[in-house]
Order: structure tokens, then C-alpha cells, then sequence
């Protein structure tokens, strides 16, 4: 089986996987870093949304062999030790979450979209596509635009 | 456990406070014992009335290192203040975004005056008795009472103890942040009063809860939990847990609904690497493997030749007019009376929780041990032992948080499934049923078909009626994976819809069915999530015949004041009557159940018919006594989405005997860029104990977005989700 390398959460690591093995997979089921969720396996709830190289991906969706050599970044290497990144920080604040399983995949999403754009509009807000059935909508745009004006006032 | 009473003075064991509850609850009194242990133990029972908790007859009095407990002790909400100072009890309730984690620590927090960070509410395993489902938003009114009386006598033990260590009378003493503050400053941890207090008979200060005025906590909008634990990735759900052995596992199933296998050829699946076994179950074709990914390409390599299932010839519109044809006719409307008549109808919707079905299942010889999320872990735990041959008391359910529920852990479909499957692979196995099992085979709340009559006489409606018909599950299609319908009613009976809400002279309900061999189960707010929504738009078309405002109208016409008090609420805040560019409008729409009430007003642009945006949503609830008002706002947050969702856009097809839908590409739950971009939540000044809240506001949201488009577009909107 070939063998993989990659920078997870700052930490070089190599798993033994299969080329087309979703990186989803190779994370929860190798790894056993559980962070990133299944919601669907195509793409589509983005609940396992993930950065690779600092830009937003789905893991469900990306190849292990499309890793190489890169940075995988999941929701567990977001925060800088036990300081909270601003996103988190802003989802504690506005007490976002209710079921949670959605979280890291919108915090994820959202953090990506302020490294885009550090101050989004709300029809910037609205492309996130992340699907949150407990429909925390509202709680979630409050707390990127209290994250933006964290992140750069 | 040791049944002597625990109050302060000589009465007998007490009664709760505030035991009065709302006229709408069966009056209740809390006892409290304290349990033989090394540290301080308090048990109240649950969810049962006095008669039933003096059932709790002392048993033989356990040796005092064991903290815990057997028979009726089962049956009880149990409090224990451990040496490291932490306050732990295990809550007999499933946790899946609701909050009552939360809110049960801020009624302990509340009555021991510890620190809300120093409470741990663990999730209680499969109990033998007592009272353990969630649903029915129960939950927090079925445990303010024993909760706080449990705090507040284990509060009253710690303080006595510190008093007897000090030598100063008890009532000296305070209490803060976990801690007993005596003369002179000194402090002690509950932590190092607990073996001491465990010992104390009787308290030298009172132990009934306190008065609501003094609430500190309860009342207070407080942040979650576990709200750190999720935002870090660290919140565990069922797919998240390692136990040794255990291997994912996933099952083909069916094109159709209940299809049955004719023939498996597994030779190619077997042959891929990191597959572990493949068992058949009643549901499909089960592959064990080395990873999910391996799961996956075996389950995709299995050559299965499947027959129809039973609903195999069928598709929507035969559903709809066969719902239509069963809903019993409305007999004569009264003499000289004028019309306003509608019929609805509401498609099938998936539950569709995040979290998709999982269960961790280790069936051996004589023993099995789960790990899965449910409402009714019981029930769940009695199935999964007879499934797999086993008595009940040989098997243990570790009850998990779940990713949303919504309703779809009443019914424990997969854990069955797991049972089985590990039973037959002699293995561990984390049983994932995919989204497009999920959508294409979970359960749904079932489509229905309304018709509803208003009659009115001299700008006065003197007879409302209402005849419905839904699908109801029929029994030859449950097979193994179906139980009871908890708290949903899933078959023919009278409807609970509360059209008595306004004074609308003769009222009248009927109600009709079809049985269908298709999975359904009860769906968040259940019947009144159409029946109230039907309801709401037949009362703004008959405002509107005869001539009068929506608002204004309801206000003359409800009969409860706390429902005038929460639509006059959102009038105001949302300002009702507001100008609006064309293709805009505001809806309004009201519901009252659970002991509590609520109102909603949606504003919409409706521009584009087909693809509408609601953009403000204001609600206002009242729910008695809110004890957590933030994470009652998350409720109606959550409820404000649901209504947009079923509404507008989210529903299920059958064709042909298959659900179309496969995923959220195409069951279409709304994303941010539906949701509203203002939403307020006013929540109404306590005035008693607390409602029920998690499903309340799906009616009147769902309400006040059908009432809003049908204002924003000139229609009358009548199937649902109207986007389809």
C-alpha cells in the first residue's frame, strides 16, 4: 500500500492508504482525529470541511495522494494551544452551537473566509454553503462578523 | 440506599418549593434521599408522582464505599459532590442540541451555589426503570422540580457539615462558587465537606429550593457547556468512539423502499482488501472493514439482485390522492353561514440530523455493550438484546450525545442493525448508515392532506373544522428495525391540534389515514407542524374576507392572554404594518402546546416566487420560566429554519416505491443564504415553572412564512414545501 506524508496540524505524519482513500477517512479512521464529521461523502453538507495549505477543502471529497507534502489543517490545529483562535473564540461569545456536529466544519469555513476576505458582507456570508440542520444561521453570521472585527478592527 | 428523611427540622421528606406547577402539569412533589456512600449522594425520584416515588421503599443499605446503587435507585435523578469538587449527575436524557445539559447544570449551579464549570451532567446509560426518554419537550419541565430539590439538599448537608467542622451555627454560613464561606472568610470546598456530609442525618439549615426571586443562574443567558468542547473538535458523537477491535461498517440496501434481497454475490467484495466480513441483516448487505473507505468500495463491489419492495408501484401523486379520498368529510357548516375553506397538503420530510445513524455494537456470547444516541435508550436497549437473543440485563447502552435529532433517535434502526451485524461477524462494529441511507430509508414525518372550514356569520366565526388524513406506518412493513411511535401519533385517533386557540364558536376535528409499509416516525413539534400551519393560513384568509387586519383579528379572537401578549409582542417588535417594496409582506401566525406559547412574524421578499428569501424573523415565547434564554433562542432560531425549510423548499419524492432525494444537494434544507438575515427572540417575563420549549416554535414559524408569501405573492399557498 503507498505510503503518504503530510503536515497535519503542524506535525509531519505518514499513513500506509490506498492513493484514492478520501482524506476524511484517512483522518478519522487512521489518524483517529475526529474533529472533521461525515455528513454526506460528496461534497454536498460540509460538515468535514477542512483547510489544505491554509485554503478551505473538503476532506470527504480529497484525495490522500492529492496531500502530499502539504499542510492539513482540521478543526484540532485551529486554535494556538489553549488560546482559541478568534473564530472559536467568537463562537463561544455568540453560543452558536446547539447539536455541534456541523461546528468544526462551519468554524473551519468561516475562518478560511476571513483569510479571503477580512471583512465579508452579508451576500459573502450567504455563499457559505455548510448545511447546519439545527439552523443556528443567525448565531453564525453574528459570530463571523464579531471574528472580523476581531481579526483585523 | 438509606431512606432516612434529609430536611431540615423534623417534616418528613419534603416537598419541592415551588411544587405548584403550571396548571397545564399534574401537580408533583420531590423527595430526596440520601444514599450510603463515602461521599455526598443524593437521589430524587423522576418523572413520577408522589405514589410512585414512595415505591422507592428502602433496600438493604449498601456498603458505605459504594456510591451507587441498584433497583429503585434506577429510577432516580442522582447527585454526587466528589472530593475533587465536582458536582456529577448523570442525566437520564439524551443530549442533541437542545441544551438541557445546560440547563439542568445551571439548576444545580443554582441550588448549591457552586460554579456552573464545577457541574458535570454526564449522560445516564440504559436504565432498568424509571423515567428516560426525551421528547415531547419534557425535558426540563419533568426536571426543574427534582433537580433543584436535589441541589438544595446536598447544598443544606454541605453546610451543616462545615458548621459541625467550624463550630459556628449553620446559619451563619454562605455559599459561593462551590464553595461554604464561614466567619472570618475561611472557605471549604464542597470537594473536601463531601465524605463529611455524606454522614449527616439531619441539616441545620433549610433545604428547600429558593425562592425564584433569588435566582441567580436560572434565568441568566448562559453560553453551553460543552460549547468549548465542540468548538475544539473534542465533543465526542458515536462515530468518534474507539473501542478496541471494533471496525466500521456500512450496508447496501435497496433501491426501493423495503426491497428484499433475491440473491448476494459477495466473491468480489470479499476478494478487496481490508474487508472483514459481510453479514446479511434484514435491511441490506452489512461489509466490516479495515476503514469506512474500505466499507464503502466493498459495499460498492457486492453484485445483489434485489425484488421490489412493497410500495414499489408507487409515487406521489397516487399518495396524494389516496391522503385526500381518506380525509373524512366535513359535514354541514351552520345555517347562513359564509365559507372560507382550504385544503393542504405536506410532503414527507427527512429528520436528517447532521449526525448520520450511527452505532458502536460488541454483541459476545453472553453479554453485548453499545454506544449510540438516543431518546429512548430503554426501549432501544431491549430491542437490541432481543435481536440478538439475549436478556436484557446482559446488555449495557451507553447513551451518546447525538448530532441532531429532531426526532430521529425515538427509533433506534441502526442500533438493531449493529446488534445483528456484530453478532454475526463476532466482532465489534461502528455501524454508519450513509446520507443516502438516511434520506432514502430513515424515517420520515409523514405526508398529510388538510381540509379545513372556517364559517363565519355577521363578521363573526361561528364553526371551525378540521379533517385530516396521513400516512401511517403500516405493521407488515416494520419488521425488525420499527417500534412504537414515541410521542408521535403515527396511526388513526384524535388529533391534538388546538383549534380552541380562538373563539371560533363550534369546533370540530376528524382525522383519517393510510397505512403504508414506509419508515416514518414522529418529526419535531409532530402533528402541529401542519395541522397549526394549515390552520394559521385558513385564519389570515378568513381575516382577510372579512376585511380585517391579521394581527388584529387574532387579537379579538384568541382566547388565552399569553398568546394576545406574544403576537402583540411581535407586532411591536417587528412592526407589524410596516411599508414594504412589491413583492414583500409580513406573516404572522401564533401557537400554543407544552404549557407554553409562542408567536412569529416572517418577512419575506418573495420577488422571485420560486426562489424566496425570508429575511427578518421576529418570535416571542412564553414558556412560564425560561431557564436558560439563550439556548431558548437557539430553540426558536432553530424552529424559525425548520418552518423556512418544510415551508418553502425541503421535502421528500416517492417514485416508484423510492425516495428521490439522496443527500442535501437535493433534499433542500436551507443554507445561510436562507435564512434570515435579522432574527429576535423575545422571550416573555417568567410567571410560573417552566414549559416545554424545543418544538414549540415550528408551528407558528412555519405559519408566519406560508402567511407571509401568500401576502408577498398574491397566492394561496396549499402544498408544501411550495418549491418542489
Amino acid at each position: 500500500m503507498p505510503s503518504h506524508s503530510f503536515i497535519l496540524n503542524g506535525k509531519p505524519v505518514t499513513v500506509e492508504a490506498p492513493a484514492d482513500m478520501p482524506l476524511l477517512w484517512v483522518l478519522r479512521d487512521l489518524l483517529h482525529v475526529t474533529g472533521p464529521k461525515y455528513g454526506c461523502g460528496v461534497g454536498v453538507c460540509r460538515a468535514c470541511t477542512s483547510h489544505l495549505d491554509g485554503e478551505e477543502i473538503q476532506p470527504c471529497v480529497v484525495k490522500v495522494e492529492d496531500c502530499q507534502d502539504r499542510k492539513v489543517t482540521t478543526i484540532e490545529g485551529l486554535a494556538d494551544g489553549d488560546t482559541l483562535h478568534p473564530v472559536q473564540q467568537a463562537w463561544m461569545d455568540c453560543d452558536v452551537s446547539q447539536c455541534g456536529f456541523c461546528q468544526p466544519g462551519q468554524i473551519m469555513a468561516a475562518a478560511a473566509l476571513l483569510k479571503r476576505t477580512p471583512h465579508p458582507t452579508d451576500a459573502d456570508i450567504d455563499r457559505i454553503e455548510n448545511v447546519c440542520r439545527c439552523g443556528t444561521y443567525a448565531r453564525i453570521r453574528e459570530a463571523i462578523n464579531r471574528a472580523a472585527s476581531e481579526i483585523t478592527p | 440506599m438509606d431512606g432516612f428523611e434529609t430536611t431540615a427540622g423534623s417534616r418528613p421528606p419534603e416537598e419541592s418549593a415551588e411544587a405548584a406547577p403550571r396548571a397545564a402539569l399534574s401537580r408533583r412533589r420531590f423527595m430526596v434521599y440520601s444514599l450510603a456512600a463515602s461521599t455526598l449522594t443524593i437521589a430524587a425520584p423522576l418523572g413520577c408522582d408522589t405514589s410512585t416515588a414512595q415505591g422507592a421503599t428502602p433496600s438493604a443499605a449498601p456498603a458505605a464505599s459504594d456510591v451507587l446503587v441498584t433497583g429503585t435507585d434506577e429510577e432516580m435523578l442522582v447527585l454526587e459532590v466528589t472530593a475533587a469538587n465536582k458536582v456529577v449527575v448523570r442525566l437520564p436524557r439524551v443530549e442533541v442540541g437542545q441544551g438541557i445539559t445546560t440547563a439542568v447544570a445551571m439548576m444545580i449551579a443554582e441550588e448549591l451555589d457552586a460554579r456552573l464549570a464545577d457541574v458535570d451532567i454526564p449522560l445516564a446509560d440504559a436504565r432498568t426503570g424509571g423515567n428516560q426518554y426525551t421528547g415531547g419537550s419534557n425535558s426540563v419541565s419533568s426536571l426543574y422540580g427534582p433537580a433543584r430539590a436535589l441541589a438544595a439538599t446536598a447544598r443544606a448537608r454541605l453546610v451543616t457539615a462545615a458548621a459541625r467542622r467550624w463550630r459556628v451555627p449553620a446559619w451563619s454560613l454562605r455559599t459561593r462558587d462551590t464553595m461554604v464561606i464561614g466567619p472570618g472568610g475561611r472557605t471549604a470546598t464542597f470537594g473536601s465537606l463531601t465524605a463529611s456530609a455524606a454522614k449527616i442525618r439531619r441539616t441545620s439549615v433549610s433545604s428547600k429550593p429558593k425562592p425564584a426571586a433569588k435566582h441567580q443562574v436560572i434565568g441568566r443567558p448562559t453560553t453551553r457547556i460543552d460549547a468549548r468542547a465542540i468548538v475544539t473538535g473534542e465533543a465526542k458523537y458515536a462515530g468518534d468512539v474507539t473501542v478496541a477491535g471494533v471496525k466500521p461498517t456500512v450496508v447496501a440496501r435497496p433501491p426501493t423502499i423495503r426491497g428484499k434481497i433475491v440473491s448476494v454475490d459477495d466473491r468480489a467484495a470479499r476478494a478487496l482488501p481490508g474487508v472483514r466480513a459481510v453479514v446479511r441483516i434484514p435491511g441490506g448487505v452489512a461489509v466490516v472493514a479495515d476503514s469506512f473507505h474500505h466499507a464503502f468500495k466493498a459495499r460498492d463491489a457486492l453484485r445483489i439482485k434485489w425484488a421490489p419492495g412493497p410500495l414499489a408501484g408507487l409515487s406521489d401523486a397516487a399518495v396524494r390522492s389516496r391522503l385526500k379520498a381518506a380525509v373524512p368529510r366535513l359535514g354541514t357548516p351552520p345555517t347562513g353561514s359564509t365559507q372560507i375553506q382550504g385544503e393542504f397538503e405536506f410532503a414527507f420530510v427527512s429528520h436528517a440530523p447532521m449526525e448520520v445513524l450511527t452505532a458502536v455494537a460488541d454483541v459476545r456470547a453472553h453479554k453485548a455493550e453499545f454506544w449510540f444516541s438516543t431518546q429512548t435508550p430503554m426501549e432501544a436497549r431491549d430491542a437490541v438484546a432481543s435481536a440478538v437473543g439475549l436478556p436484557a440485563s446482559a446488555v449495557r447502552v451507553h447513551v451518546l450525545r447525538g448530532g441532531g435529532s429532531f426526532g430521529r433517535r425515538l427509533n433506534y434502526d441502526a442500533a438493531i442493525e449493529a446488534a445483528l451485524i456484530s453478532k454475526a461477524a463476532g466482532r465489534p462494529v461502528k455501524l454508519m448508515w450513509s446520507r443516502n441511507d438516511d434520506i432514502r430509508h430513515g424515517r420520515m414525518r409523514p405526508a398529510s392532506h388538510h381540509r379545513i372550514r372556517a364559517s363565519h356569520k355577521d363578521g363573526r366565526v361561528v364553526a371551525f373544522t378540521h379533517s385530516m388524513a396521513s400516512v401511517s406506518e403500516s405493521s407488515e412493513g416494520k419488521g425488525v428495525v420499527n417500534q412504537a411511535a414515541f410521542g408521535g401519533r403515527l396511526s388513526a385517533g384524535p388529533a391534538p391540534s388546538d383549534s380552541g386557540l380562538y373563539n371560533f364558536g363550534r369546533i370540530s376535528e376528524d382525522w383519517g389515514g393510510i397505512e403504508l409499509a414506509i419508515p416514518l416516525g414522529a418529526w419535531r413539534s409532530v402533528d402541529s407542524g401542519t395541522m397549526r400551519t394549515a390552520e394559521e393560513i385558513v385564519v389570515d384568509e378568513v381575516a382577510a374576507s372579512l376585511g380585517q387586519d391579521a394581527v388584529d383579528f387574532r387579537r379579538t379572537t384568541l382566547r388565552n392572554k399569553a398568546v394576545k401578549a406574544v403576537l402583540d409582542k411581535v407586532a411591536a417588535a417587528g412592526q407589524w404594518g410596516r411599508s414594504l417594496p412589491d413583492g414583500h409582506a409580513q406573516g404572522v401566525a401564533v401557537h400554543e402546546e407544552y404549557g407554553s406559547c409562542v408567536a412569529c412574524l416572517a418577512e419575506i421578499d418573495a420577488t422571485d416566487p420560486k426562489n424566496p428569501r425570508v429575511t427578518k424573523v421576529v418570535m416571542a415565547a412564553d414558556v412560564g420560566r425560561a431557564v436558560n434564554p439563550r439556548g431558548l433562542e437557539a430553540q426558536l432560531m432553530g424552529t424559525a429554519v425548520d418552518g423556512i425549510s418544510t415551508v418553502l423548499q425541503a421535502g421528500l419524492h416517492l417514485d416508484r416505491g423510492a425516495i428521490r432525494e439522496g443527500s442535501f444537494a437535493d433534499f433542500h434544507w436551507a443554507r445561510q443564504r436562507h435564512a434570515p438575515l435579522r432574527f429576535e427572540a423575545h422571550i416573555m417575563p417568567a410567571n410560573g415553572e417552566p414549559g416545554g420549549a424545543g418544538e414549540l416554535g415550528v408551528p407558528a414559524a412555519s405559519g408566519a412564512v406560508a402567511n407571509a408569501y401568500a401576502r408577498a405573492t398574491g397566492t394561496k399557498p396549499r402544498r408544501f414545501p411550495l418549491n418542489f
